[in-house]
């Protein structure tokens, strides 16, 4: 008789083990608008399939919760079955032996918390909150709600220049999207419940870089009738030119106010060429310009004593403030003010009017892990610096940069040094010459992330010639504060629908209303401004779909990996500020729209027509 | 064309036809219960599946479309067991209490369960209660719904009402009033175009025979029935008659077989309607500075609510002439009631219907201007039926009679009332007599038939030129509304029936899953007015009797007390 015996997965192991990688996958795909009391209860079903049994809290526990919410959902509850619950969820989470019980009782506690409203319409009116509406998910999580499915469908079709207008219905700026969005619409891609989300940057990408040049207008459109009404925009960043572009097109007109030499914003003076090449940023804005009656002043500085806000207000019919988010941090220590410590804003800016800085020679340190760190970071490797550290508070892991642009960045040559808290600059002769960093350790999750804390270890020096702040931009608001208008931690305080409180005509968004976000947001932020600006002043002109959506033919759809974008070799590509990425090739575009599961059409998709056909 | 393959047979079908279409026009029949041509073909039922050589997976044949060389199998074992199965599913949740439901035998669900020889039930019942305001016309049984979305999809598309929407989530989806509110405090206009759409007895109109069959059995009332212009092109639909034999006057000799005293036809109140509608329009036209135009109908009940609802700023330009069923309840149990030298009350008038509206119409407060109520209740064709197979009468075999007198003749004018363009082509008729004393040729003003939804026309009438408009489907009636009230589209006079084809298709006429029988009714009005000698309601002698023995005139006193109101003070529900 043998003793022990070797563990082999049995084939009914290896099926279970499947079927969680499936739940895995379909959680991560979960449509975005199901009740979240369903869930709730759906998730302790789950949790009380996995108790051993033995504990009460959890082996009866579980059950009657699931019970009791499902009580709620079928309009058996009321208030006193959320207070049942609550006692219920709080014994559990308290008295259970283990983390089986007590984190399925901290589920429905932070259910409880976070969609207590849906809660009490159950208990109160017996339905949710707020009804889902079935939206196709890709569309729904993309800030701006572009046609996806619609243009996925024209790129499979070879429709590259309608594809370009079915995006610019909802965002006026595909070229830029194409390269720099950080796609939030692939985070719920149905597709995940078959295998992963479809590359839809890459088809974006694939069909700009087919369709040629596309005016705004085809033969014979044209922006609607002149409507005489004046509305000035501050900031010619995306989402100054998304509100331009739409309000043009309604016929009013449009002049920008930018406070530096070119327009784009962030899309300039954040973003590098060559994530986003300037040929590229210039023809599309170039192109937008073209949608209507739209002036551009540029050097002008708005709010301030030579050209005060109210100035402005009485010149125009209405005002659209979305000046961004541009101003530095500082981490506040010791020897920031020496010579080589710069703020990404300032090198990013630099670079964004073409004066590159020299590094050869040199040692740069970025502070930072975010997008711009990883951009300041990869700029200085191809500013020729001898060698680029980037180091950073927490875990490579808790970056808040794509993980893409982290995995980019150390391809390329940058070190990265986790847990390294920046303590001094080290300065001799007033020039930087090293940056000390207190060592940290990965300690609790605070507010759903893991908190760094100060390691007993000593301090590290980190060789420095220059060190480049990058731990986040603020808002350039004091003036507008002075002119009456509401400002909270520098943000500029707007409504949903971007109207500033007591100030009639004035509406703001963007960063310089949601803090540093990403590009969609601020071009969604304009369309949003477009459309209630056109209200403000009377109208309701319509934007329509362009172009006709071809319907799916069925065919087979295999589990498939997700293409994924090409890059060029890193030995050529850190030389210069040319475009990192390359394109799909076309059997790659074909197989991944392919994959695309037309939500639009498919499920309930054709219930409600599947798109949006005007806003 | 594209050619395909249906089991195994080289067919060759227009582009853009759905393999359901195809199969049909090559006569094979498809099961499906949520289709619902151009309206919906959502594949929600996942009945119509079929399979197509190359593909793992069925697809639903009412909304793909045959692409060239497809093998389309619409019976394979795979198709054969997803059809049974899907058919089982939906049954699970279904009240199948059949022998009590109103829509047992021209049910869908029935007869593919049937067709499909299921006989056993595997799956747990789950069937939802059934919660509802029962005084309401429009009655929805949640536990007979099959969630086809065809009643949301019609009171959205066709209608624009958004009545019906989806309700709850996740498995529990179902359909419900839009925002989870009580039917009566959303615009249902209760046209019933969600009841003659739905596939199963989920939507239903509420049934009034009971309240007659109990007037009957007391037997202290004198019983009379009258016929609205559209009930006799469809009543013999689900009684297995021909066109032939379901005529107006077996029609009314299947009444008599009920009990009836008196069979009278609401066409003699559609041309009375004319007389006041066509004699108010022509007083406006002659007091045009004073006056706003366009004139609307008011014949239709599910319109007027509608208006109310929805464009209350242009109730006041309606007609204040009542529709045909109430101008007859008021002179049945005035006029009529001297005639038989009776009080009103000892009358109980059953107004036969092909509407749904018209049972909310007859409960409006002030519809008692003969003392009593003026109709005691109506009932839809659907009713009628029931009520003559439940007296057990073998209406093929009835000798054909006439219907009564004096209330039982019309004239051409008053039968069109119940197609689209018929009310305008009769009040037309008239006011060009009253205009220039003479008669107009009857056939002048036919362009304004149409069944497409919308139709405009201009005519002069002794050098005053008119604009009408006519319209129905309140989708159409929407956008007509609109441009009236932006300026965009000036009228004198508009037509407005709330059903599409107006009455002939109107909720309360029978129904038969995927035919649009409305048009094919209102060419049987029309074909009835041809043939007559009697096409002016002017000239229809009972309508002359009845203004010189107890009106006067149109427009006059009494007139105004029996035959006109003001809808702005109709309450949309109690």
């Amino acid at each position: 008789m043998s003793r022990l015996s070797i563990m082999n997965e049995t084939k009914a192991q290896a099926a279970v083990e499947s079927l969680h990688k499936d739940l895995e996958r379909r959680v991560t795909g979960a449509p975005p608008d199901v009740c979240p009391l369903d869930i709730a209860s759906s998730y302790l079903k789950v949790c009380a399939a996995q108790t051993c049994g033995k504990c009460v809290p959890c082996r009866v526990g579980l059950p009657q919760m699931e019970r009791l919410i499902d009580d709620l959902i079928d309009g058996r509850g009321d208030m006193n079955t959320v207070a049942e619950i609550q006692k219920t969820a709080e014994t559990v989470s308290a008295s259970a032996d283990c983390a089986i019980g007590y984190e399925a009782a901290n589920m429905v506690l932070n259910g409880l918390k976070g969609f207590r409203d849906d809660y009490e319409a159950h208990a109160k009116k017996h339905h949710c909150a707020a009804e889902g509406f079935r939206a196709v998910p890709c569309v729904t999580l993309c800030p701006a709600h572009v046609d996806i499915p619609g243009y996925i469908a024209l790129v499979n079709a070879g429709r590259y220049a309608d594809a370009v207008r079915l995006i610019r219905k909802d965002n006026p700026f595909p070229s830029v999207c194409a390269m720099v969005c950080e796609h939030p619409c692939e985070n719920k891609c149905r597709r995940r419940m078959v295998d992963d989300a479809i590359n839809i940057r890459g088809l974006k990408l694939y069909a700009i870089d087919n369709a040629g040049h596309v005016p705004v207008y085809r033969e014979g459109e044209k922006a609607a009738p002149a409507t005489g009404k004046k509305v000035a925009i501050i900031g010619g960043g995306p989402s100054g030119i998304t509100a331009a572009y739409y309000l043009g097109m309604m016929g009013h007109s449009v002049e920008i106010f930018e406070q530096r030499k070119r327009l784009g914003g962030m899309l300039r003076y954040g973003i590098p060429s060559y994530r986003l090449p300037r040929e590229v940023l210039h023809e599309e804005i170039e192109t937008l310009l073209t949608a209507g009656d739209i002036k551009v002043h540029k050097e002008v500085s708005i709010g301030g004593a030579d050209y005060p806000l109210k100035k402005l207000r009485d010149e125009f019919d209405a005002v659209y403030i979305a000046i961004g988010a541009h101003t530095d941090k500082s981490l506040k220590i010791p020897g920031e003010d020496a010579e080589g410590v710069m703020s990404a804003v300032e090198l990013l800016r630099r670079i964004g009017d073409d004066d590159y800085p020299d590094f050869r020679g040199k040692k740069v340190v970025v502070v930072g892990g975010g997008n711009v760190a990883m951009d300041c970071a990869r700029s200085s490797l191809r500013l020729n610096a001898d060698k680029v550290t980037l180091a950073y508070r927490r875990r490579k892991d808790d970056m808040t940069a794509l993980a893409e642009e982290v995995e980019a960045t150390e391809v390329e040559g940058c070190e990265i040094l986790e847990l390294a808290a920046p303590l001094k600059v080290e300065v001799e002769d007033g020039k930087a010459k090293a940056l000390w960093v207190k060592q940290q350790m990965i300690s609790n999750i605070k507010g759903g992330r893991p908190a760094p804390k100060d390691a007993t270890a000593e301090p590290i020096r980190i060789e420095a010639d220059i060190v480049v702040v990058a731990i986040g931009q603020g808002i350039d608001s004091y003036n507008f504060e002075q002119s009456g208008i509401a400002v909270k931690w520098g943000c500029i305080q707007a409504l949903a629908s971007e109207e500033v409180e007591n100030m009639p005509g004035v509406f703001s968004g963007g960063d310089c209303v949601s803090g540093p976000a990403t590009v969609i947001r601020a071009i969604a932020a304009g369309k949003v401004a477009a459309a209630n600006i056109d209200e403000y002043l009377g109208f309701h002109h319509p934007i329509t779909l362009p172009v006709e959506i071809p319907d799916p033919v069925p065919h087979n759809r295999p589990a498939c990996g997700r293409v994924k974008m090409r890059e060029r070799p890193i030995d050529q590509r850190i030389h210069d500020f040319k475009l990192v990425e390359k394109g799909m090739t076309q059997e790659e575009m074909e197989q991944e729209s392919n994959r695309c599961l037309r939500c639009d059409y498919y499920g309930f998709g054709k219930f409600r027509e599947g798109r949006e056909v005007k806003w | 064309m594209v050619n395909a393959t249906i089991n195994g047979k080289a067919v060759q079908v227009p582009e853009n036809t759905t393999i359901l279409e195809a199969a049909k026009l090559n006569h094979i029949t498809i099961p499906h219960l949520c289709y619902l041509k151009k309206v919906n073909e959502i594949g929600a039922c996942r009945v119509c599946v079929v399979e197509i050589e190359g593909l793992d997976r069925l697809v639903s044949s009412c909304n793909t479309i045959v692409q060239e060389g497809m093998k389309i199998i619409t019976n394979s074992p795979k198709v054969r067991q997803a059809r049974r199965v899907n058919v089982e599913l939906i049954l699970s949740q279904h009240n199948a209490r059949c022998a009590e439901c109103v829509r047992s035998g021209n049910c869908e669900l029935q007869t593919t369960a049937n067709d499909l020889g299921i006989n056993t039930f595997p799956y747990h019942e789950d069937i939802p209660a059934f919660e509802w305001n029962e005084k309401f016309p429009l009655i929805r049984n949640d536990s007979k719904c099959i969630k086809c979305m065809r009643c949301v999809q019609v009171c959205d598309k066709i209608q624009q009402m958004n009545v019906w929407d989806i309700a709850k989530s996740g498995s529990r989806t179902t359909v419900g009033v839009t925002g989870g509110k009580d039917i009566t405090e959303v615009n249902c206009t209760v046209c019933g175009q969600c009841i003659t759409h739905c596939p199963v007895g989920a939507l239903t109109v509420r049934d009034d025979t009971q309240k007659v069959r109990d007037a009957f059995a007391r037997g202290d009332k004198i019983m009379i029935a009258s016929v609205a212009p559209a009930v006799r092109t469809s009543w013999g639909e689900k009684l297995g008659l021909t066109h032939e034999e379901a005529s107006q006057n077996r029609l009314a000799a299947a009444l008599r077989a009920v009990g009836f005293d008196y069979v009278f036809d609401t066409d003699f109140s559609a041309d009375l309607t004319i007389m006041e509608e066509a004699s108010e329009f022509v007083a406006k036209l002659k007091n045009a500075k004073n006056e706003k135009f366009p004139m609307f109908t008011s014949c239709c009940p599910g319109w007027v609510r509608f208006i109310k609802m929805e464009f209350p700023d242009l109730v006041p330009q309606l007609s204040s002439a009542k529709s045909p069923q109430q101008m007859f309840g008021a002179i049945i149990k005035t006029w009529y009631a001297q005639i038989l030298g009776v009080e009103a009350d000892k009358i109980y008038h059953v107004s036969f219907m092909p509407c749904t509206a018209k049972k909310y119409e007859c409960d409006v407060d002030c519809m008692n201007s003969s003392g009593a109520r003026d109709i005691d209740v109506v009932l839809t064709v659907r009713e009628l039926d029931r009520l003559i197979k439940s007296e057990g009468i073998d209406v093929k075999s009835l000798e054909e009679c006439e219907f009564d007198a004096p209330l039982g003749t019309a004239s051409g004018a008053g039968h069109i009332f119940g197609t689209t363009g018929g009310v305008m082509e009769a009040a037309l008729r008239t006011a060009y007599k009253l205009v220039t004393g003479e008669n107009p040729d009857p056939n002048a003003f036919r362009c304004v038939r149409d069944y497409d939804g919308f139709k405009e026309a201009t005519f002069e009438i002794a050098g005053t030129k008119l604009r009408i408009a006519v319209a129905h489907g309140l989708g159409n009636i929407r956008k007509l509304c609109e441009d009236i009230q932006s300026g965009k589209a000036q009228y004198d006079f508009v037509e407005m029936m709330a059903c599409p084809t107006g009455c002939a298709g109107g909720g309360g006429q029978p129904i038969s899953e995927g035919e649009e029988l409305g048009e094919g009714r209102g060419r049987i009005l029309l074909d009835l007015d041809k043939k007559m000698n009697l096409r002016f309601s002017h000239e229809n002698p009972s309508i002359i009797q009845c203004y010189k023995e107890y009106l006067g005139e149109p427009l006059g006193e009494k007139s105004h007390h029996l035959l006109h109101t003001d809808q702005s003070k109709w309450e949309l529900w109690k």
